[in-house]
Protein backbone atom coordinates (compact mmCIF):
# COMPACT_ATOMS: atom_id res chain seq x y z
CA UNK A 1 0.00 0.00 0.00
CA UNK A 2 1.18 3.58 -0.78
CA UNK A 3 0.79 5.87 2.00
CA UNK A 4 0.58 9.49 1.81
CA UNK A 5 2.12 10.27 5.00
CA UNK A 6 4.14 7.74 7.42
CA UNK A 7 5.58 8.45 10.76
CA UNK A 8 7.81 6.29 12.05
CA UNK A 9 8.83 6.14 15.98
CA UNK A 10 9.07 9.61 15.82
CA UNK A 11 9.65 12.22 18.64
CA UNK A 12 9.51 16.05 18.90
CA UNK A 13 10.66 17.86 22.25
CA UNK A 14 10.94 21.50 22.69
CA UNK A 15 13.70 21.89 24.52
CA UNK A 16 13.38 19.77 27.55
CA UNK A 17 9.23 19.37 26.79
CA UNK A 18 8.26 16.56 24.74
CA UNK A 19 5.39 17.25 22.59
CA UNK A 20 5.13 13.83 20.22
CA UNK A 21 6.46 10.24 21.65
CA UNK A 22 6.53 7.48 19.53
CA UNK A 23 4.38 7.90 17.14
CA UNK A 24 4.04 5.26 14.40
CA UNK A 25 0.83 5.82 12.37
CA UNK A 26 0.43 5.14 8.26
CA UNK A 27 -2.06 7.59 6.22
CA UNK A 28 -3.28 6.42 3.20
CA UNK A 29 -4.07 8.15 0.06
CA UNK A 30 -7.36 9.80 -0.73
CA UNK A 31 -9.08 10.00 2.47
CA UNK A 32 -9.91 11.89 5.26
CA UNK A 33 -8.13 11.35 8.57
CA UNK A 34 -9.44 12.43 11.67
CA UNK A 35 -7.18 13.47 14.65
CA UNK A 36 -8.67 14.74 17.90
CA UNK A 37 -7.35 14.57 21.70
CA UNK A 38 -7.74 17.13 24.48
CA UNK A 39 -5.36 20.32 24.46
CA UNK A 40 -1.29 19.69 24.42
CA UNK A 41 -1.75 16.45 23.11
CA UNK A 42 0.03 16.95 20.36
CA UNK A 43 -1.85 17.27 17.43
CA UNK A 44 -1.02 21.08 16.25
CA UNK A 45 2.93 19.74 16.54
CA UNK A 46 1.89 16.45 14.23
CA UNK A 47 1.07 18.65 11.52
CA UNK A 48 4.08 20.87 11.75
CA UNK A 49 6.23 18.11 11.74
CA UNK A 50 4.67 17.33 8.45
CA UNK A 51 5.77 20.12 6.31
CA UNK A 52 8.56 20.89 8.59
CA UNK A 53 7.53 24.06 9.46
CA UNK A 54 8.94 22.86 13.29
CA UNK A 55 11.70 24.39 12.15
CA UNK A 56 10.90 27.85 12.86
CA UNK A 57 10.54 26.82 16.71
CA UNK A 58 14.04 27.26 17.62
CA UNK A 59 14.33 24.50 20.02
CA UNK A 60 12.29 22.28 18.60
CA UNK A 61 14.08 18.90 17.80
CA UNK A 62 12.46 16.15 15.60
CA UNK A 63 13.70 12.40 15.76
CA UNK A 64 12.95 9.62 14.08
CA UNK A 65 11.38 9.56 9.84
CA UNK A 66 8.44 11.55 8.54
CA UNK A 67 8.04 10.01 4.71
CA UNK A 68 5.70 11.92 2.48
CA UNK A 69 4.76 9.96 -0.41
CA UNK A 70 7.11 7.43 0.37
CA UNK A 71 10.27 10.06 0.67
CA UNK A 72 11.81 11.35 4.03
CA UNK A 73 10.63 14.84 4.67
CA UNK A 74 14.62 15.70 6.32
CA UNK A 75 16.03 14.42 2.85
CA UNK A 76 14.06 16.99 0.67
CA UNK A 77 16.04 19.85 -0.75
CA UNK A 78 13.63 21.98 -1.92
CA UNK A 79 11.80 22.51 1.57
CA UNK A 80 9.35 25.34 -0.31
CA UNK A 81 8.12 22.66 -2.64
CA UNK A 82 7.00 20.57 0.16
CA UNK A 83 5.28 23.39 2.30
CA UNK A 84 3.36 23.76 -0.87
CA UNK A 85 1.86 20.33 -1.57
CA UNK A 86 0.65 20.33 1.88
CA UNK A 87 -1.87 23.03 2.49
CA UNK A 88 -2.21 24.37 6.11
CA UNK A 89 -5.08 26.41 7.44
CA UNK A 90 -4.61 27.30 11.02
CA UNK A 91 -7.21 27.80 14.10
CA UNK A 92 -7.18 31.10 14.23
CA UNK A 93 -7.91 33.27 10.51
CA UNK A 94 -5.08 34.73 8.87
CA UNK A 95 -5.72 37.28 6.11
CA UNK A 96 -2.18 37.57 5.02
CA UNK A 97 -1.88 42.11 4.03
CA UNK A 98 -2.81 41.61 0.46
CA UNK A 99 -5.88 41.86 -1.65
CA UNK A 100 -8.10 39.59 -1.31
CA UNK A 101 -6.82 38.12 -4.88
CA UNK A 102 -3.67 38.05 -4.08
CA UNK A 103 -4.26 35.78 -0.94
CA UNK A 104 -5.32 33.25 -3.25
CA UNK A 105 -3.45 33.99 -6.48
CA UNK A 106 -0.15 34.19 -4.02
CA UNK A 107 0.80 30.42 -4.03
CA UNK A 108 -0.36 29.44 -7.55
CA UNK A 109 1.73 32.85 -9.45
CA UNK A 110 4.70 31.33 -6.97
CA UNK A 111 4.74 28.16 -8.90
CA UNK A 112 4.68 29.25 -11.90
CA UNK A 113 1.21 30.10 -12.98
CA UNK A 114 1.03 34.16 -14.80
CA UNK A 115 -1.97 33.98 -17.10
CA UNK A 116 -4.58 36.45 -16.06
CA UNK A 117 -7.47 34.00 -17.13
CA UNK A 118 -5.99 30.85 -15.31
CA UNK A 119 -5.56 32.90 -12.42
CA UNK A 120 -8.91 34.42 -11.84
CA UNK A 121 -10.62 30.97 -12.79
CA UNK A 122 -8.22 29.70 -9.93
CA UNK A 123 -9.53 32.14 -7.36
CA UNK A 124 -13.06 32.06 -8.10
CA UNK A 125 -12.71 28.01 -7.92
CA UNK A 126 -10.85 27.92 -4.26
CA UNK A 127 -13.11 30.52 -3.09
CA UNK A 128 -15.94 28.84 -4.31
CA UNK A 129 -15.17 25.53 -2.51
CA UNK A 130 -13.96 27.38 0.72
CA UNK A 131 -18.20 28.92 0.32
CA UNK A 132 -16.37 32.36 -0.16
CA UNK A 133 -17.12 33.63 -3.42
CA UNK A 134 -20.43 35.00 -3.14
CA UNK A 135 -20.01 37.12 -0.48
CA UNK A 136 -16.40 38.61 -2.12
CA UNK A 137 -16.88 38.33 -5.42
CA UNK A 138 -17.34 41.41 -6.07
CA UNK A 139 -14.63 43.20 -3.98
CA UNK A 140 -11.68 40.97 -4.52
CA UNK A 141 -9.41 43.81 -4.36
CA UNK A 142 -10.46 44.90 -0.77
CA UNK A 143 -7.46 43.57 1.78
CA UNK A 144 -7.91 40.31 3.09
CA UNK A 145 -7.75 41.58 6.58
CA UNK A 146 -10.98 43.51 6.63
CA UNK A 147 -12.85 40.48 6.14
CA UNK A 148 -14.69 39.40 9.22
CA UNK A 149 -13.44 36.61 11.32
CA UNK A 150 -15.17 33.69 9.73
CA UNK A 151 -15.01 35.24 6.18
CA UNK A 152 -11.01 35.44 6.72
CA UNK A 153 -11.14 31.63 8.30
CA UNK A 154 -12.92 30.51 4.83
CA UNK A 155 -10.13 32.62 2.82
CA UNK A 156 -7.70 30.86 4.66
CA UNK A 157 -9.19 27.72 3.00
CA UNK A 158 -9.25 28.64 0.06
CA UNK A 159 -5.59 29.89 0.17
CA UNK A 160 -4.30 26.56 1.52
CA UNK A 161 -6.48 24.82 -1.85
CA UNK A 162 -5.10 27.26 -4.53
CA UNK A 163 -1.48 25.38 -4.52
CA UNK A 164 -3.40 21.84 -5.48
CA UNK A 165 -1.68 20.33 -2.38
CA UNK A 166 -1.19 16.69 -2.20
CA UNK A 167 -2.45 17.14 1.19
CA UNK A 168 -4.70 19.82 3.29
CA UNK A 169 -4.35 19.58 6.79
CA UNK A 170 -7.23 21.37 9.11
CA UNK A 171 -6.18 22.43 12.30
CA UNK A 172 -9.47 23.16 13.89
CA UNK A 173 -10.80 25.06 11.39
CA UNK A 174 -14.64 25.45 12.48
CA UNK A 175 -13.73 27.64 15.59
CA UNK A 176 -13.92 30.79 14.10
CA UNK A 177 -16.59 29.65 11.33
CA UNK A 178 -21.07 29.62 12.33
CA UNK A 179 -22.81 26.23 12.28
CA UNK A 180 -23.84 26.38 9.01
CA UNK A 181 -21.07 27.25 6.87
CA UNK A 182 -19.00 24.54 8.64
CA UNK A 183 -21.36 21.91 7.50
CA UNK A 184 -20.94 23.33 3.83
CA UNK A 185 -17.32 23.11 3.96
CA UNK A 186 -17.64 19.51 5.65
CA UNK A 187 -19.51 18.65 2.19
CA UNK A 188 -16.62 20.34 0.08
CA UNK A 189 -14.37 18.42 2.16
CA UNK A 190 -15.88 15.14 0.98
CA UNK A 191 -16.18 15.69 -2.66
CA UNK A 192 -12.37 17.24 -2.20
CA UNK A 193 -10.85 13.70 -0.77
CA UNK A 194 -11.02 12.53 -4.26
CA UNK A 195 -8.56 15.09 -5.17
CA UNK A 196 -6.09 15.19 -2.03
CA UNK A 197 -5.51 13.59 1.65
CA UNK A 198 -6.92 15.49 4.48
CA UNK A 199 -5.58 15.59 7.85
CA UNK A 200 -8.84 17.23 10.14
CA UNK A 201 -7.51 18.16 13.42
CA UNK A 202 -10.30 18.91 15.28
CA UNK A 203 -11.90 19.30 19.43
CA UNK A 204 -15.43 18.46 17.99
CA UNK A 205 -15.24 15.04 18.08
CA UNK A 206 -18.36 14.50 15.97
CA UNK A 207 -16.93 16.40 13.35
CA UNK A 208 -14.39 13.83 13.03
CA UNK A 209 -17.23 10.90 13.26
CA UNK A 210 -19.11 12.75 10.22
CA UNK A 211 -16.60 13.34 8.26
CA UNK A 212 -13.11 11.12 8.80
CA UNK A 213 -12.23 7.26 7.40
CA UNK A 214 -10.01 6.81 10.22
CA UNK A 215 -9.39 8.89 13.64
CA UNK A 216 -6.32 9.07 15.49
CA UNK A 217 -6.66 9.30 19.52
CA UNK A 218 -3.64 11.92 20.47
CA UNK A 219 -3.05 12.12 24.18
CA UNK A 220 -0.11 13.33 26.64
CA UNK A 221 2.19 13.82 23.39
CA UNK A 222 0.99 10.10 22.44
CA UNK A 223 -0.66 8.34 19.99
CA UNK A 224 -3.39 5.97 22.16
CA UNK A 225 -4.67 4.25 18.86
CA UNK A 226 -6.22 5.23 15.26
CA UNK A 227 -7.93 3.25 13.07
CA UNK A 228 -11.21 3.40 10.93
CA UNK A 229 -13.37 5.76 12.64
CA UNK A 230 -16.35 3.89 13.67
CA UNK A 231 -14.45 1.45 15.37
CA UNK A 232 -12.75 4.22 17.04
CA UNK A 233 -15.97 5.57 17.76
CA UNK A 234 -18.17 2.24 19.03
CA UNK A 235 -15.32 -0.30 20.25
CA UNK A 236 -12.10 1.23 20.78
CA UNK A 237 -9.36 -0.77 22.14
CA UNK A 238 -8.63 1.74 24.88
CA UNK A 239 -10.41 3.22 27.41
CA UNK A 240 -9.26 6.18 27.11
CA UNK A 241 -10.50 6.54 23.88
CA UNK A 242 -13.96 5.67 24.93
CA UNK A 243 -13.79 7.57 27.71
CA UNK A 244 -12.75 10.57 25.40
CA UNK A 245 -15.51 10.10 22.13
CA UNK A 246 -18.39 9.59 24.71
CA UNK A 247 -17.66 12.43 26.71
CA UNK A 248 -16.68 10.77 29.58
CA UNK A 249 -12.91 12.22 29.58
CA UNK A 250 -12.12 13.64 33.33
CA UNK B 1 -24.79 49.53 72.62
CA UNK B 2 -23.23 53.30 73.03
CA UNK B 3 -19.84 51.78 72.70
CA UNK B 4 -19.57 50.60 70.11
CA UNK B 5 -21.64 52.90 67.89
CA UNK B 6 -19.18 55.46 67.73
CA UNK B 7 -16.53 53.38 66.25
CA UNK B 8 -19.36 51.92 63.22
CA UNK B 9 -20.30 55.16 62.70
CA UNK B 10 -16.94 56.68 62.51
CA UNK B 11 -15.79 53.87 60.15
CA UNK B 12 -19.06 54.38 58.35
CA UNK B 13 -18.25 58.02 57.77
CA UNK B 14 -14.23 57.54 57.44
CA UNK B 15 -15.64 55.02 54.34
CA UNK B 16 -17.94 57.53 53.31
CA UNK B 17 -15.31 60.01 53.67
CA UNK B 18 -12.47 57.93 51.04
CA UNK B 19 -15.66 57.76 48.81
CA UNK B 20 -16.04 61.42 48.71
CA UNK B 21 -12.70 62.03 48.19
CA UNK B 22 -12.52 58.99 44.98
CA UNK B 23 -15.64 61.13 43.61
CA UNK B 24 -14.11 64.54 44.07
CA UNK B 25 -10.36 63.15 42.39
CA UNK B 26 -12.00 61.36 39.62
CA UNK B 27 -12.86 64.61 37.68
CA UNK B 28 -9.60 66.11 38.79
CA UNK B 29 -7.37 62.87 37.32
CA UNK B 30 -9.59 62.85 34.54
CA UNK B 31 -9.10 66.55 33.77
CA UNK B 32 -5.26 65.89 34.46
CA UNK B 33 -5.15 63.59 32.21
CA UNK B 34 -6.57 65.82 29.10
CA UNK B 35 -4.35 68.27 30.22
CA UNK B 36 -1.73 65.76 29.23
CA UNK B 37 -2.82 65.11 25.94
CA UNK B 38 -3.43 69.01 25.22
CA UNK B 39 -0.37 69.85 26.56
CA UNK B 40 1.57 68.64 23.51
CA UNK B 41 -0.99 70.86 21.18
CA UNK B 42 -0.34 74.00 23.43
CA UNK B 43 3.48 73.49 23.35
CA UNK B 44 3.48 73.21 19.64
CA UNK B 45 1.64 76.04 19.53
CA UNK B 46 3.43 78.09 21.92
CA UNK B 47 6.30 77.16 19.85
CA UNK B 48 5.02 78.28 16.57
CA UNK B 49 3.33 81.06 18.02
CA UNK B 50 6.74 82.45 19.31
CA UNK B 51 8.77 81.72 16.46
CA UNK B 52 6.64 83.55 14.22
CA UNK B 53 6.10 86.48 15.99
CA UNK B 54 9.91 86.82 16.50
CA UNK B 55 9.78 86.43 12.39
CA UNK B 56 6.84 88.30 11.11
CA UNK B 57 9.09 91.92 11.77
CA UNK B 58 11.15 90.67 8.52
CA UNK B 59 7.73 90.34 6.57
CA UNK B 60 6.48 93.55 7.83
CA UNK B 61 9.54 95.69 7.97
CA UNK B 62 10.81 97.17 10.72
CA UNK B 63 12.28 100.85 11.44
CA UNK B 64 14.19 100.37 14.52
CA UNK B 65 17.93 98.88 13.38
CA UNK B 66 17.24 100.92 9.77
CA UNK B 67 18.77 104.07 8.39
CA UNK B 68 16.67 106.61 9.65
CA UNK B 69 13.87 107.37 7.67
CA UNK B 70 13.71 104.43 5.69
CA UNK B 71 11.61 101.47 6.26
CA UNK B 72 13.78 97.95 6.17
CA UNK B 73 12.24 95.23 4.70
CA UNK B 74 13.04 92.00 3.90
CA UNK B 75 12.48 90.63 -0.09
CA UNK B 76 10.76 87.56 0.04
CA UNK B 77 11.50 86.28 -3.79
CA UNK B 78 14.88 86.92 -2.44
CA UNK B 79 14.87 85.01 0.67
CA UNK B 80 13.21 81.95 -1.36
CA UNK B 81 15.68 82.17 -4.71
CA UNK B 82 18.72 83.75 -4.07
CA UNK B 83 21.72 81.14 -2.99
CA UNK B 84 23.22 84.52 -1.63
CA UNK B 85 23.30 84.34 2.31
CA UNK B 86 25.19 87.45 3.36
CA UNK B 87 23.42 88.65 6.56
CA UNK B 88 26.64 91.03 8.26
CA UNK B 89 27.70 92.94 4.85
CA UNK B 90 28.04 96.39 5.81
CA UNK B 91 26.89 97.74 2.40
CA UNK B 92 23.77 95.18 1.48
CA UNK B 93 23.54 92.25 3.67
CA UNK B 94 21.53 89.65 1.63
CA UNK B 95 19.33 86.97 2.76
CA UNK B 96 18.97 84.67 0.51
CA UNK B 97 18.01 80.89 1.74
CA UNK B 98 18.00 78.81 -1.09
CA UNK B 99 21.77 77.37 -0.75
CA UNK B 100 20.76 76.69 2.62
CA UNK B 101 17.87 74.60 1.94
CA UNK B 102 19.62 72.78 -1.04
CA UNK B 103 22.25 71.87 1.57
CA UNK B 104 19.44 70.46 4.41
CA UNK B 105 17.78 68.65 1.67
CA UNK B 106 20.71 66.90 -0.25
CA UNK B 107 22.07 66.14 3.13
CA UNK B 108 18.80 64.40 4.63
CA UNK B 109 18.01 62.51 1.44
CA UNK B 110 21.61 60.96 0.69
CA UNK B 111 21.45 60.06 4.70
CA UNK B 112 18.39 58.43 4.09
CA UNK B 113 19.38 56.70 0.81
CA UNK B 114 21.94 55.15 3.60
CA UNK B 115 19.82 54.61 6.41
CA UNK B 116 16.68 53.33 5.22
CA UNK B 117 17.90 50.67 3.66
CA UNK B 118 20.38 49.93 6.35
CA UNK B 119 17.94 50.45 9.11
CA UNK B 120 15.56 48.44 7.75
CA UNK B 121 18.08 45.18 6.74
CA UNK B 122 19.35 45.59 10.10
CA UNK B 123 15.90 45.32 11.46
CA UNK B 124 14.73 42.68 9.94
CA UNK B 125 17.96 40.47 10.68
CA UNK B 126 17.21 41.28 14.44
CA UNK B 127 13.77 40.46 14.71
CA UNK B 128 13.68 37.60 12.07
CA UNK B 129 16.73 36.13 11.53
CA UNK B 130 18.77 36.91 15.01
CA UNK B 131 18.37 34.53 17.72
CA UNK B 132 19.74 34.57 20.93
CA UNK B 133 22.72 35.86 22.21
CA UNK B 134 23.98 37.67 19.23
CA UNK B 135 20.37 39.37 19.22
CA UNK B 136 20.57 40.46 22.99
CA UNK B 137 24.23 42.18 22.03
CA UNK B 138 22.96 43.71 19.06
CA UNK B 139 20.04 45.31 20.63
CA UNK B 140 22.01 46.81 23.38
CA UNK B 141 24.89 47.94 21.00
CA UNK B 142 21.90 49.70 18.35
CA UNK B 143 20.75 50.96 21.73
CA UNK B 144 23.68 51.99 22.98
CA UNK B 145 24.51 53.64 19.32
CA UNK B 146 21.71 55.69 19.66
CA UNK B 147 22.53 57.33 23.10
CA UNK B 148 25.58 58.74 21.77
CA UNK B 149 25.39 62.16 22.00
CA UNK B 150 25.50 64.39 18.32
CA UNK B 151 28.44 66.26 19.06
CA UNK B 152 30.57 62.93 19.66
CA UNK B 153 29.05 62.06 16.10
CA UNK B 154 30.86 65.38 14.60
CA UNK B 155 33.86 64.62 16.06
CA UNK B 156 34.36 61.20 14.56
CA UNK B 157 33.06 63.16 11.11
CA UNK B 158 35.45 66.06 11.64
CA UNK B 159 38.85 63.66 12.50
CA UNK B 160 37.54 59.96 11.56
CA UNK B 161 35.73 60.40 8.29
CA UNK B 162 37.49 63.94 7.19
CA UNK B 163 40.86 62.28 6.69
CA UNK B 164 39.12 59.03 4.82
CA UNK B 165 37.35 60.96 2.46
CA UNK B 166 40.44 63.30 1.55
CA UNK B 167 42.45 60.09 1.13
CA UNK B 168 39.37 58.36 -1.05
CA UNK B 169 38.49 61.06 -3.26
CA UNK B 170 41.12 63.21 -3.65
CA UNK B 171 39.35 66.16 -2.63
CA UNK B 172 41.54 68.82 -0.63
CA UNK B 173 38.64 68.70 2.25
CA UNK B 174 36.37 66.19 3.40
CA UNK B 175 33.86 68.11 4.80
CA UNK B 176 31.21 67.72 2.53
CA UNK B 177 27.91 66.54 1.80
CA UNK B 178 29.06 62.74 1.74
CA UNK B 179 30.82 63.21 5.05
CA UNK B 180 27.52 65.08 6.37
CA UNK B 181 25.29 62.21 5.21
CA UNK B 182 27.15 59.31 6.14
CA UNK B 183 27.33 60.69 10.09
CA UNK B 184 23.47 61.65 9.57
CA UNK B 185 23.06 58.48 8.29
CA UNK B 186 24.40 56.62 11.22
CA UNK B 187 22.60 58.55 13.60
CA UNK B 188 19.27 57.88 12.21
CA UNK B 189 20.04 53.76 11.77
CA UNK B 190 19.67 53.21 15.47
CA UNK B 191 16.34 55.01 15.46
CA UNK B 192 14.79 53.62 12.33
CA UNK B 193 15.75 49.90 13.62
CA UNK B 194 14.54 50.06 17.03
CA UNK B 195 11.29 51.58 15.63
CA UNK B 196 11.04 49.22 12.29
CA UNK B 197 12.21 46.44 14.64
CA UNK B 198 8.99 46.63 17.39
CA UNK B 199 6.53 46.91 14.29
CA UNK B 200 7.81 43.92 12.55
CA UNK B 201 7.65 41.98 16.21
CA UNK B 202 4.37 43.29 16.50
CA UNK B 203 2.67 41.47 13.33
CA UNK B 204 1.39 38.16 15.24
CA UNK B 205 3.70 34.59 14.42
CA UNK B 206 0.59 33.51 12.99
CA UNK B 207 1.11 35.86 9.76
CA UNK B 208 4.62 34.33 9.39
CA UNK B 209 3.77 30.82 9.46
CA UNK B 210 0.42 31.47 6.89
CA UNK B 211 3.48 33.10 4.86
CA UNK B 212 5.90 30.12 5.26
CA UNK B 213 3.19 27.58 4.58
CA UNK B 214 2.30 28.87 1.53
CA UNK B 215 5.85 27.72 0.69
CA UNK B 216 7.44 31.08 0.58
CA UNK B 217 11.36 31.52 1.83
CA UNK B 218 11.75 33.70 4.36
CA UNK B 219 12.35 36.90 2.43
CA UNK B 220 9.93 36.10 0.34
CA UNK B 221 7.77 35.97 3.93
CA UNK B 222 9.14 39.72 5.09
CA UNK B 223 8.90 41.08 1.52
CA UNK B 224 5.36 39.98 1.10
CA UNK B 225 4.11 39.58 4.28
CA UNK B 226 5.72 41.21 7.02
CA UNK B 227 6.51 44.58 5.10
CA UNK B 228 2.45 44.86 4.16
CA UNK B 229 1.84 44.00 7.38
CA UNK B 230 4.48 46.53 9.59
CA UNK B 231 3.79 49.35 7.15
CA UNK B 232 2.74 51.86 9.37
CA UNK B 233 5.23 51.45 11.88
CA UNK B 234 8.20 51.27 8.93
CA UNK B 235 6.99 54.33 7.92
CA UNK B 236 6.77 56.04 11.29
CA UNK B 237 10.45 54.82 11.33
CA UNK B 238 11.86 56.50 8.00
CA UNK B 239 9.73 59.63 8.95
CA UNK B 240 12.15 59.92 12.62
CA UNK B 241 15.16 59.10 10.74
CA UNK B 242 14.30 61.50 8.61
CA UNK B 243 12.68 64.27 10.93
CA UNK B 244 16.40 63.47 12.69
CA UNK B 245 17.82 64.26 9.71
CA UNK B 246 16.73 67.94 8.91
CA UNK B 247 16.79 68.43 12.52
CA UNK B 248 19.97 67.79 13.35
CA UNK B 249 22.47 70.38 13.96
CA UNK B 250 25.63 70.09 15.64
CA UNK B 251 26.81 67.22 13.71
CA UNK B 252 25.84 68.66 10.50
CA UNK B 253 27.55 71.83 11.56
CA UNK B 254 30.72 70.34 12.11
CA UNK B 255 30.61 67.99 8.80
CA UNK B 256 29.29 69.63 6.46
CA UNK B 257 31.60 72.38 6.00
CA UNK B 258 29.14 74.92 6.57
CA UNK B 259 29.84 76.97 3.82
CA UNK B 260 27.13 78.69 1.83
CA UNK B 261 27.46 77.66 -2.19
CA UNK B 262 24.94 75.74 -3.97
CA UNK B 263 26.50 71.80 -4.56
CA UNK B 264 27.49 70.69 -7.62
CA UNK B 265 28.50 66.67 -6.27
CA UNK B 266 28.42 64.68 -3.27
CA UNK B 267 31.92 66.34 -2.64
CA UNK B 268 30.68 69.97 -2.43
CA UNK B 269 30.70 71.22 1.26
CA UNK B 270 27.32 73.49 2.18
CA UNK B 271 25.44 74.93 4.88
CA UNK B 272 22.09 73.56 6.45
CA UNK B 273 19.33 75.56 7.88
CA UNK B 274 19.77 74.30 11.48
CA UNK B 275 23.59 74.79 11.67
CA UNK B 276 23.22 78.91 10.14
CA UNK B 277 20.15 79.34 13.13
CA UNK B 278 23.08 77.62 15.79
CA UNK B 279 25.92 79.65 14.40
CA UNK B 280 24.25 82.74 14.03
CA UNK B 281 21.97 83.46 16.76
CA UNK B 282 24.12 84.04 19.14
CA UNK B 283 25.89 87.02 17.07
CA UNK B 284 22.84 88.42 15.70
CA UNK B 285 21.80 91.42 16.63
CA UNK B 286 18.31 90.84 18.98
CA UNK B 287 15.83 93.38 17.08
CA UNK B 288 17.74 93.28 13.55
CA UNK B 289 16.77 92.01 10.30
CA UNK B 290 19.49 89.06 10.61
CA UNK B 291 17.95 88.61 13.93
CA UNK B 292 14.27 88.43 12.51
CA UNK B 293 15.28 86.76 9.34
CA UNK B 294 16.76 83.89 11.49
CA UNK B 295 13.60 83.13 12.74
CA UNK B 296 11.74 83.13 9.63
CA UNK B 297 14.23 80.08 8.58
CA UNK B 298 12.69 78.62 11.87
CA UNK B 299 9.15 78.65 10.36
CA UNK B 300 10.68 77.24 7.04
CA UNK B 301 11.91 74.50 9.34
CA UNK B 302 8.22 74.43 10.67
CA UNK B 303 6.74 74.03 7.12
CA UNK B 304 9.22 71.31 6.19
CA UNK B 305 7.98 69.48 9.18
CA UNK B 306 4.39 69.79 8.92
CA UNK B 307 5.21 68.43 4.42
CA UNK B 308 6.87 65.92 5.82
CA UNK B 309 3.79 64.46 8.31
CA UNK B 310 1.18 65.89 5.59
CA UNK B 311 2.80 63.47 3.18
CA UNK B 312 3.05 60.46 5.45
CA UNK B 313 -0.35 60.92 6.18
CA UNK B 314 -1.73 61.05 2.80
CA UNK B 315 0.77 57.83 1.85
CA UNK B 316 -1.02 55.91 4.93
CA UNK B 317 -4.61 57.01 4.06
CA UNK B 318 -3.95 56.28 0.10
CA UNK B 319 -2.61 52.81 1.32
CA UNK B 320 -5.99 51.98 3.39
CA UNK B 321 -7.84 53.68 0.53
CA UNK B 322 -6.50 51.69 -2.11
CA UNK B 323 -7.71 48.48 0.38
CA UNK B 324 -10.97 49.72 0.54
CA UNK B 325 -11.87 49.46 -3.25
Amino acid sequence: MNYQVEFQDVNVSYGSDIALQNINLQIPKNEIFGIIGPANAGKTTFLKAINRTLEFIHNAKTKGDILFNGTNVRSIRNVYELRRKVGVVFPLPVGLPMSIFENVAYAPRRSGIHDKYELEELVQRCLQQAMLWDEVKDRLHMLGTKLSGGQQQRLTIARALSHSPDVLCLDEFSIAIDPVTTMKIEDVLSELKDEMTIILVTNLVQQARRLADQTAFFNKSELVEYGPTEKLFTSPDNQLTYDYVTGDFG
Amino acid sequence: MSESSPTTSQGFSLRRGIEKVIDFTEPAVVGLIHLCGWSAIIFVMAIFFFVFKESLPAITGLEEGAIQGEVEQLDLVEFTTSPKWIPESAKKPTFGILALMVGTLSVTILSMVIAVPLGLGAAVYVSEFARGKPREILKVLIELLAAIPSVVWGFIGLVVLNPMLVDMTGEPVGLNILNAGIVLALMSVPIIVSVSEDALRAVPDSFREAGIALGANRWEMVYKVLFPAAKNGLLAAVLLGIGRGIGETMAVLMCTGHSVMMPTSIFDPVRTLTATIAAELGEAVRGDMHYHTLFLIGVVLFVFAFIINLTADLIVKGIKVQGNE
